[in-house]
């Protein structure tokens, strides 16, 4: 018997069942299919301007820095600021994403380049698909336009997120990804970021910047703020 | 040979014993006892649906585990559609035999790995540096322990019995190509500097391993909750990436993992959310200018089949998440090393002998004071305490308890069936011990209980047996 039938008919053998009654499969069925949402935390149930003014509190209490901008014209000119205040040299690697492609960066004095990380970039600049205010997480999607290395590698991370895409909890934001991916299918990575890299395992001292992005920079475009 | 194989469990007292002499390790003891109960009572404090996400989260899992056979077809079948591979592994022989032969077709000569339990229950690195592939842990604490030569002492905090002298040390000895004068006094700067080492590896490695916090049979998707993003760049960068995870891990969908977040990082760190939780799904995919072009993951069972439909089942709930070490009294004074294996703690004592077989593991469910913190604080809400009992009512069937234990535990039984008898000797007892301390109130000498008063007094009892006690508040209530 292989290994795999061997510990599933295991399992059945403990569970006293044989894998295929009807009503345990229709069970794993039904909440496949149905996804129960179960416990979603009030906090996050808001109307838009909570929701983005939670998401901003949350995000700053887990470190990140935050900057919100009327119009996706005026990003160039805030990830501009935020380097030169950090002392930062005006270079920035970024994906294909179409937002970033219409926006004006010649008034900056931004060095672009594009593609993934090598793990030689100091800045790095993502859009997020959403924002869940509950946590202030950003949602990231691997692929050409928001390369995943560029969500690790870079010691500074700016990542722009529209305010029309913050929901309240988790779960909202899985139905976002299912619209854009298909019921049952993910991007190859799913990233949900919420601050800056850090680590305490040198005597349980928090400190930040371990292996990913040192600072986390979010730009939330929010045509009403 | 190292203690993966060996563990020195059964050893446990004198490794305890050992433990309490340490001053080092009683001095980061002493920051652990404080920080993690602060930080995970404050989060705590701020989600009002804390307990009724305990509730769900621990019927997630009692679901889950009564479908298992059927939740693991469908979540194989899902990786397979996304491109991966699912290697089912009965034992943790069989577990390695499959990743260094993964390893093998890739000509790997070394491999980042992310902080994998599983890694350390299966000894991977032992058999890694054996076939000739070097193993580099990413994960802060285990690259230190790695440097060490030791096992991790808490599942999520795997340095965290060092003190910062311990570990500069440890980095002035393995990094012979830095200067010597450099300055590493403060912690910032060993970060630093373990980032820039570690950094060039990740670029070097062949293949990347991973533990997975999550299966998810919906999508096909294995998730990491890390706060360093050390486990993104191991499944990111390398040509193959490798998930190693136990059966227990399948959840059935995003929600249902949502559910279970809610509570994990909360219970660990005191966190809201770790920093980076990744799902994983499948390799590089047609236009993808980053990640693995393999998906692997490893499936193992390693007894845990076997633990479904006993008393041990509840175990199988467990997310690792170390609140219960957090607030143990035994952990706190003897540290993760003393339970001479991969699991210390209450989930440890528990599971350890779960793994390894009573016979060597036996030692862990009696090193508790049975004080009910490690269930109260357990986000899936699994009895500890309960099945410590059960490991020493197995124990106890296999005449393993020691020989003075057996003999006292016959004599208690011969007069606790002798009601009348029972009641004649306890009060006499008292007396004599409320005489014996008269003057001070305690006792510092007691016959057959040296081991208990060499380090501190025995409290002498200062009224009536429970027993009349009882009797007389029953009475007065019926009045």
């Amino acid at each position: 018997m292989s290994a795999r039938e061997e510990i599933l008919s295991g399992i059945r053998r403990s569970l006293k069942a044989t894998g295929a009654e009807g009503p345990r499969r229709a069970a794993v069925g039904a909440r496949l299919a149905m996804r129960p949402r179960g416990v979603v935390p009030a906090r996050g149930r808001r109307d838009p301007a909570g929701r983005t003014a939670l998401f901003v509190a949350m995000a700053q209490a887990a470190l990140a820095t935050c900057a919100v901008v009327t119009s996706p014209q005026d990003a160039p000119a805030e990830a501009a600021r935020f380097l030169r205040d950090a002392n930062l040299p005006a270079r920035l690697r970024m994906g294909a994403d179409p937002l970033f492609a219409d926006m004006d960066w010649s008034a900056t004095q931004i060095e672009i380049s594009h593609g993934p990380s090598d793990g030689h970039d100091l800045n790095g600049l993502s859009r997020a698909f959403a924002g869940v205010a509950e946590t202030g997480t950003l949602m990231l999607a691997s692929g050409a336009d928001n390369p995943t290395t560029l969500n690790f590698l870079p010691d500074n991370h700016i990542v722009v997120v529209s305010a029309d895409d913050i929901e309240g909890d988790y779960e909202s934001a899985f139905d976002r990804l299912r619209a854009l991916y298909g019921d049952g299918l993910m991007p190859r990575a799913l990233n949900m970021v919420t601050g800056p890299s850090r680590s305490a395992d040198i005597a349980q001292t928090m400190l930040l910047g371990a292996h990913g992005p040192r600072k986390l920079h979010i730009i939330v475009i929010d045509a009403a703020g | 040979m190292s203690v993966h194989a060996h563990p020195t469990t059964p050893q446990f007292s004198a490794n305890a014993h050992r433990a309490m002499g340490d001053g080092n390790l009683q001095e980061a003891l002493a920051r652990l006892r404080v920080g993690f109960s602060t930080r995970r009572a404050a989060a705590i404090a701020d989600l009002p649906e804390f307990d009724a996400l305990r509730d769900a989260a621990r019927d997630i899992k009692i679901h889950t585990l009564a479908h298992l056979d059927l939740y693991i077809e469908a979540y194989e079948q899902r990786v397979k559609e996304s491109g991966g591979h699912v290697h089912f592994a009965r034992t943790a022989e069989e577990a390695r035999r499959i990743v260094l032969d993964i390893c093998a077709a890739h000509g790997a000569k070394t491999v980042a790995k992310g902080k994998s339990m599983i890694s350390e229950e299966i000894a991977l690195n032992d058999a890694l540096i054996a076939a000739g592939v070097r193993p580099i842990e990413t994960d802060l604490g285990e690259y230190i322990i790695q440097l060490r030569g030791e096992m991790p002492s808490h599942i999520i905090g795997p340095a965290v019995h060092l003190t910062k002298d311990q570990v500069e040390a440890d980095f002035r000895r393995a990094h012979t190509h830095l200067p010597h004068d450099r300055d590493l006094t403060e912690p910032s700067a060993m970060l630093a500097e373990a980032r820039a080492v570690l950094r060039e590896k990740f670029i070097a490695a062949d293949v990347g391993i991973t533990g997975a916090n999550f299966l998810i049979a919906e999508t096909g998707t294995s998730v990491i909750v890390t706060n360093e993003g050390n486990g993104d760049l191991s499944q990111t960068l390398p040509k193959a990436h490798i998930v190693l995870a136990s059966l227990e891990k399948i959840t059935p969908t995003l929600e249902d993992a949502a559910q279970i977040l809610r509570v994990l990082a909360r219970s660990a760190t005191g966190q809201e959310m770790s920093v980076y939780t990744t799902f994983a799904t499948g390799p590089r995919r047609a236009g993808d200018p980053d990640g693995p072009q393999e998906y692997h993951v490893v499936l193992l069972d390693n007894g845990r089949s076997a633990m479904l439909g006993t008393e041990f089942e509840d175990m199988l709930r467990c997310i690792r998440c170390g609140a219960c070490m957090n607030h143990c009294p035994v952990y706190h004074a003897v540290g993760g090393h003393a339970y001479g294996w991969v699991y210390p703690g209450p989930m440890g004592a528990v599971l350890t002998p779960s793994l390894i077989g009573v016979e060597k593991g036996g030692q862990l469910p009696n090193a508790s004071t049975f004080c009910g913190k490690c269930e109260d604080v357990c986000p899936m809400r699994i009895p500890l305490p309960k099945m410590m009992r059960h490991w020493r009512e197995r124990e106890f069937e296999r005449h393993m308890t020691a020989r003075p234990q057996r003999a006292g535990l016959g004599v208690w039984a011969f007069f606790a069936k002798r009601p009348a008898l029972y009641r004649l000797g306890t009060a006499l007892a008292m007396r004599a011990l409320a005489f014996t301390g008269r003057t001070t109130g305690r006792i510092s000498k007691l016959p057959l209980a040296g081991g208990w008063t060499a380090t501190r007094d025995f409290p002498a009892p200062q009224g009536r047996t429970f027993q009349s006690q009882w009797r007389d508040r029953t009475k007065a209530k019926a009045r």
